[in-house]
């Protein structure tokens, strides 16, 4: 699949902004930016293009009252990088994992889960990874430990 | 003979490999559930050398978190600055002098050869072969005695800087890299008969441990692991970075995806970084290593960028977002050893115990790097 027809693939999804990015300036080539029911959709999409799943990046906007989620994927055979970025409330944050396609977004829900208390609708077990066990805290929310 | 298979009446029980084992090379725990010697499950515990680098990366300014970087993985460390510094650059579209990245591509390179010659010797050890850690280990000090008189440390390096390196390389370090390049080439076949035509560490390597490329593109799995698995994925040539567009060297593959394969990548690599070194040496520009004008008080206008880097054990990435003050507003360490380690899970099922030692250890995980 090249550059081109993954980008209107993405651009079909309902909901989808993709803008085509300076891979020198931002280290993406394509930056997707969706509603967060969409993004099991994305996963689906991305495994299909043979896309493995680098990262997944919490941002806590205290402003804006909102969660963002970027998932960072590249595709070994050609090198190509993709964002896909949603955000939630910050209240209830919660989108659907995408374990089941890519394992090893697992632990990286589980991660963002200690770090910003994110819920992950559908994971096998969203068990504190880093933090200790009975972590009850989220320490990269902007208003930790003021 | 699949776990299946064997018995009607199984019994499993559950055992702790670590978080005190010297097989796990740092405090990490795997909770085995065992069917007999064969592995029913492996579920590795992470996060007992979790320090929380992320959060240092957002409430300190920029320079203040050079440091730390070489804290995660200090086996490598300078893979990590390379990558911190790249990504500030990125946001705050600093230019770096072609001299100084040469500098960056030859200590950085030197340090690959360090961390695979760790590596070995370390693999080796967990394989029960006590030998090659000594010859191993005397090949890394020298290239530790390289770096301690350009960076002045031996191994949690703070050397790059926005905007360059912050100490030019002379003529004795030019003089020694040469020197140990060319003692390391004539060390390389002693390296293949003691090690690689060693029967018994072929028969421990060889079949076992299968990491298939689907395995790794599903795990994210990078590095020597992936390229083991006969994908020739580095981030050096998919997204060029730095000075190396203007060296000539090769991706080691092996389609095994055994641990063999995985030992014999490493080992290329060797030669590979000892290539690019030398080229470096050679075609080494004169010129200042740091930029004019970097702001001492560091704040990158507001944006967000992704920078990743070919570390010694996959891709390490660096996702910074600024909102425009002297601290970051985000800073997402990826470590090419969580998404490696995550897949020995799945990998081990039904391995034998000694074998997926074997496995676990040809993954070259770095604790600290893993928990950050």
């Amino acid at each position: 699949m090249t550059l081109a027809e993954l980008s209107t693939q993405l651009q079909a999804l309902q909901g989808s902004t993709v803008t085509a990015t300076d891979h020198s300036k931002q280290g993406v080539n394509l930056d997707v930016t969706i509603t967060s029911n969409m993004i099991p959709e994305v996963a689906r999409l991305m495994g299909e293009a043979k896309f493995a799943l680098e990262a997944i990046t919490g941002v806590d906007w205290l402003a804006e009252q909102q969660i963002e989620i970027v998932y960072d994927f590249t595709c070994y055979a050609t090198g190509v990088r993709v964002a896909a970025r949603t955000r939630v409330s910050r209240e209830t944050p919660e989108v659907a994992s995408i374990s089941a396609v890519h394992p090893g977004a697992n632990w990286h829900e589980r991660e963002s889960h200690d770090f910003f208390g994110i819920t992950f609708t559908g994971h096998p077990g969203l068990i504190p990874l880093l933090l200790p066990e009975d972590a009850d805290f989220h320490p990269l929310r902007k208003d930790y430990g003021t | 003979m699949s776990i299946e298979a064997k018995s009607i009446h199984r019994e499993t029980f559950v055992i702790n490999l670590g978080p005190q084992h010297p097989a796990t090379h740092g405090v990490l725990r795997i909770k085995l559930t065992m069917d007999g010697e064969y592995i029913d499950d492996a579920e590795p515990i992470i996060g007992y050398g979790h320090r929380m680098h992320e959060k240092m990366g957002e409430n300190r300014t920029y320079a203040k978190f050079l440091p730390n970087t070489a804290r995660m993985d200090y086996v490598a460390a300078l893979f990590n600055s390379f990558g911190y510094v790249g990504a500030v650059e990125r946001l705050a579209g600093i230019t770096v002098p072609e001299r100084a990245e040469y500098i960056r591509v030859i200590t950085a390179e030197l340090n690959r050869v360090a961390s695979h010659l760790l590596w070995a010797g370390a693999f080796l050890i967990d394989l029960g072969g006590f030998t090659p850690l000594l010859y191993t280990f005397d090949d890394r000090e020298q290239i530790l005695d390289l770096l301690e008189s350009v960076t002045g440390a031996r191994l949690t390096f703070c050397y790059y800087r926005f905007g360059g390196v912050c100490n030019d390389i002379d003529d004795e370090f030019v003089a020694g890299t040469r020197q140990f390049i060319t003692r390391l080439r004539s060390r390389m076949p002693m390296y293949h008969a003691l090690i690689t035509k060693n029967i018994i560490f072929r028969k421990r390597c060889e079949g076992i441990g299968p990491i298939t490329a689907d395995v790794c593109r599903r795990y994210g799995g990078t590095g020597p692991v992936l390229r083991g698995a006969g994908v020739a994925y580095d981030v050096r040539k998919a997204e060029p970075y730095s000075a190396y567009p203007q060296f000539d060297f090769n991706v080691p593959v092996y389609p095994e995806s055994d641990c063999m394969a995985r030992y014999l990548v490493r080992m290329d690599e060797i030669v590979e970084s000892l290539r690019i070194i030398e080229q470096a040496l050679d075609k080494l520009p004169a010129g200042p290593v740091m930029a004019e004008k970097v702001p001492r008080f560091l704040k990158p206008p507001k944006g967000e960028c992704y920078f990743n880097v070919e570390s010694a054990r996959g891709s390490f990435g660096v996702r910074a977002i600024s909102d425009g003050t002297d601290k970051a507003y985000r800073m997402k360490l990826r470590s090419p050893c969580f998404s490696n380690l995550s897949l020995f899970q799945e990998c081990s099922r039904g391995m034998l115990l000694a074998d997926a030692l074997a496995l676990l250890g040809s993954l070259d995980l770095v604790i600290p790097d893993i928990d950050r």
